[in-house]
């Protein structure tokens, strides 16, 4: 008896480490062949080989799996058209440094030319810092830490920085006087919550914005905000910005409800995709405010057929970070035809021609219009003031 | 004022860690282990709720019991599979095992149902009685809470003094192999404890989305630690330890929150807890055993 239970359980291992290597072959082996224009697959000398970490798996998976996704759908957009090929390759970091540098090491020797960097931004400090030593060139979705890419000039940011986002969200709310007295929650534990909060009350100072109570929570305690909300109500805020991620907002919306308190809300890209979770009462976020670099409700071709796309692949609306997964494989193609790269050159060369050409390339896509870098790898792009209204996103400019 | 509704939402927090502690009490309390996967069982619990009552459309009465019923059974599989082998073993094999169970459960989650948060449907209604012209509100599903914790406790106190089965139980907790020599079934009576625990699990996981309705894959992990921090304040095995300990829980950490600072909560939570543990090693309502040789 108990020597058939161990032997069971043995072959139910050995059967998840086979498909663990199934998930991982399948990953890179659909990118060439994933084409819809029945071309035959590209043997992988033709191809440019793109990797990047992100958490796939964990609590954090919901941003990795969609930058994974975004960028799948436009390598095999791109791959469709002729022309330049891709072969993507992601590996799971689980939003952990340390695992990142792992993962990142993986794709080094499956032979990565250009990385994606890492998609949450503990994880991109850790690689970008060996992608610098390594001289592949990086352009990551959607870790907006300043560190990730302060003193590397390989390494490039598609989403605004933290410090942008929190000057850019003081500076809408002077302008367009949205409130007098500010609160602010925000996640004392992300690098990515305190690099806004940090920048917005250092700009709210200048511009004599009154922030009347500043409070915080961490990873461990995000399900009970009634003091954090107590305290905004007791000291008269008209206004509460949340420069947090949408899962905690939802559960502050629901208890500001409870106790009465109706002030009104602004949040940064991180709010985005709160309207898409699913059995959230839409009438709970009427009226919040939200700068984001992408809109899913958007009406223009290409946002339109990318969230078609999007649906159709994997059965959920895209949030901003397959937006900017989908925008960093077009920006890296138009910058490699621009700087006249082949899928033969070595990933030092590839990074050296990259890194003098990315400061000159204007790029259109998902999250902006006109969108250029700095020599430094940051990004610079409007971000779009939106309202939510009867349980849709509407511009407010 | 301010004090009286911290106060309230120290009590609706703690009652949440309390219905909790309360599974992870009984099953250390008998079988001597800590089941660390007591919190992924809690979320698997909210997810079976959450998909008879959202997706299938069930009354949410059903749904709560569908959930107590699959959760039961995956208390008992998990038992039978992982624990079971390990009775003999060494009990730092089966903490590690428990650990590797929770693991799974919140991977498994993820594939099957995707690491999206879902927004759980209150199944007692998002009401609140108002006091003193609105300023201070108790929801319902904090009386909700603690009714549920107080019935679980006496219920359970009562099942272990008075009947058969818990009699069994303490045999078992006190010592097994002369519980065994007495004509006790010692496997029969863990699968037992494991199946309540696991029962108490889906009740708790129910409770909890519903008063923090953002489930996700990792939704039963922080406030388990939480609970068996709680179960540890109020003397694990102590039933009503359990419950005392939840509810002193949630109060010092809204409190130190609110008066100390939202930064240093949980370190002055735990700060407590040390003291407490320095004063009283066997928790607030822990009884002191001394070992024969």
């Amino acid at each position: 008896m108990k020597k058939t239970l161990s032997i069971m359980l043995s072959m139910l291992l050995l059967l998840g480490v086979l498909a663990g290597c199934n998930n991982a072959g399948s990953s890179s082996a659909s990118a060439p062949g994933g084409s819809e224009g029945g071309q035959p697959a590209a043997p992988s000398a033709t191809a440019f080989k793109i990797g990047g970490t992100g958490p796939l798996t964990g609590g954090a998976a919901i941003y990795g799996i969609a930058a994974q996704n975004g960028a799948q759908i436009a390598v095999e957009e791109i791959n469709a058209m002729g022309g330049i090929q891709f072969e993507l390759k992601y590996e799971d970091d689980e939003h952990d440094a340390e695992k990142a540098v792992n993962a990142y090491n993986k794709l080094k020797d499956w032979g990565v030319q250009i990385s994606l960097g890492s998609v949450t931004s503990t994880p991109a400090v850790a690689t970008s810092a060996e992608t610098f030593a390594d001289r592949i060139f990086a352009l990551t979705p959607s870790a907006s830490a300043a560190a990730v890419v302060e003193g590397k000039d390989n390494v490039y940011q598609m989403c605004f920085t933290d410090p942008n986002q929190g000057s850019a969200s003081t500076q809408y709310i002077f302008d367009k006087k949205l409130g007098n007295k500010i609160a602010v929650i925000y996640k004392n534990d992300d690098v990515y919550s305190k690099g806004i909060y940090d920048t917005f009350t250092a700009k709210a100072k200048e511009l004599g914005l009154e922030i009347v109570s500043a409070t915080t929570f961490t990873e461990d305690s995000q399900t009970d905000f009634s003091v954090q909300l107590t305290e905004a109500k007791n000291n008269g805020a008209d206004l509460v910005f949340l420069p947090i991620y949408y899962t905690p907002a939802s559960l502050i919306f629901q208890q500001a409800k409870a106790m009465d308190y109706f002030p009104k809300y602004f949040g940064v890209d991180g709010m985005d995709g709160i309207l898409a979770l699913e059995g959230f009462d839409t009438s709970l976020a009427e009226d919040v405010m939200l700068l984001t670099p992408f809109n899913a409700d958007a009406t223009d071709d290409l946002t339109v057929n990318f969230v078609k796309k999007y649906q159709e692949a994997y059965g959920e609306i895209p949030n901003q970070f397959a937006a900017d997964g989908y925008d960093c494989v077009y920006a890296i193609k138009q910058a490699l035809e621009a700087a006249g790269c082949t899928p033969d050159m070595s990933a030092a060369d590839i990074c050296e021609k990259l890194v003098a050409t990315f400061p000159t390339i204007t790029f259109n896509g998902l999250t902006g219009d006109d969108v250029t870098w700095a020599p430094t790898g940051e990004v610079s792009k409007s971000p779009k003031g939106m309202i939510i209204q009867n349980g849709a996103y509407v511009g407010m400019d | 004022m301010t004090f009286l509704s911290y106060f309230i939402s120290g009590l609706s927090l703690g009652s949440i860690y309390a219905i909790i502690a309360l599974g992870y009490t009984m099953v250390y309390g008998i079988a001597k282990m800590l089941n660390f996967a007591h919190g992924d069982v809690i979320m698997v619990g909210s997810y079976i709720c959450f998909f008879a009552v959202s997706r299938w459309n069930l009354p949410p009465v059903v749904g709560v019991l569908l959930a107590m019923i699959l959760c039961t059974v995956l208390g008992v599989t998990i038992e039978r599979l992982a624990y079971k082998p390990l009775r003999s073993a060494p009990s730092l094999s089966v903490l590690i095992t428990a650990i590797g169970i929770s693991y799974f459960l919140q991977n498994a989650a993820q594939l099957l149902w995707t690491s999206n948060p879902k927004v759980f449907p209150s199944v007692v209604g998002d009401g609140s009685v108002k006091f003193f012209d609105g300023r201070l509100s108790i929801s319902v599903i904090t009386i909700v809470t603690i009714a549920t914790c107080v019935v679980i406790m006496v219920a359970l106190t009562w099942f272990t003094s008075k009947t058969r089965m818990g009699k069994a139980m303490r045999a078992c907790s006190e010592d097994k192999g002369a519980a065994q020599l007495m004509g006790i079934s010692v496997n029969h009576t863990i699968s037992v404890t494991f199946a309540i625990g696991s029962a108490l699990a889906a009740i708790a996981g129910v409770l909890l989305s519903s008063a923090y309705p953002t489930l996700m894959p990792t939704t039963g992990s922080m406030p388990g630690i939480k609970a068996f921090t709680s179960a540890v304040f109020g003397g694990i095995g102590s039933i009503p330890g359990a419950m005392l300990g939840g509810i002193l829980l949630g109060i010092i950490e809204i409190f130190s929150k609110g008066y100390i600072s939202t930064q240093l909560s949980d370190a002055i939570v735990f700060a407590v807890l040390i003291v407490i543990l320095l004063v009283k090693p066997t928790g607030l309502l822990g009884k002191q055993i001394t070992e024969k040789v």
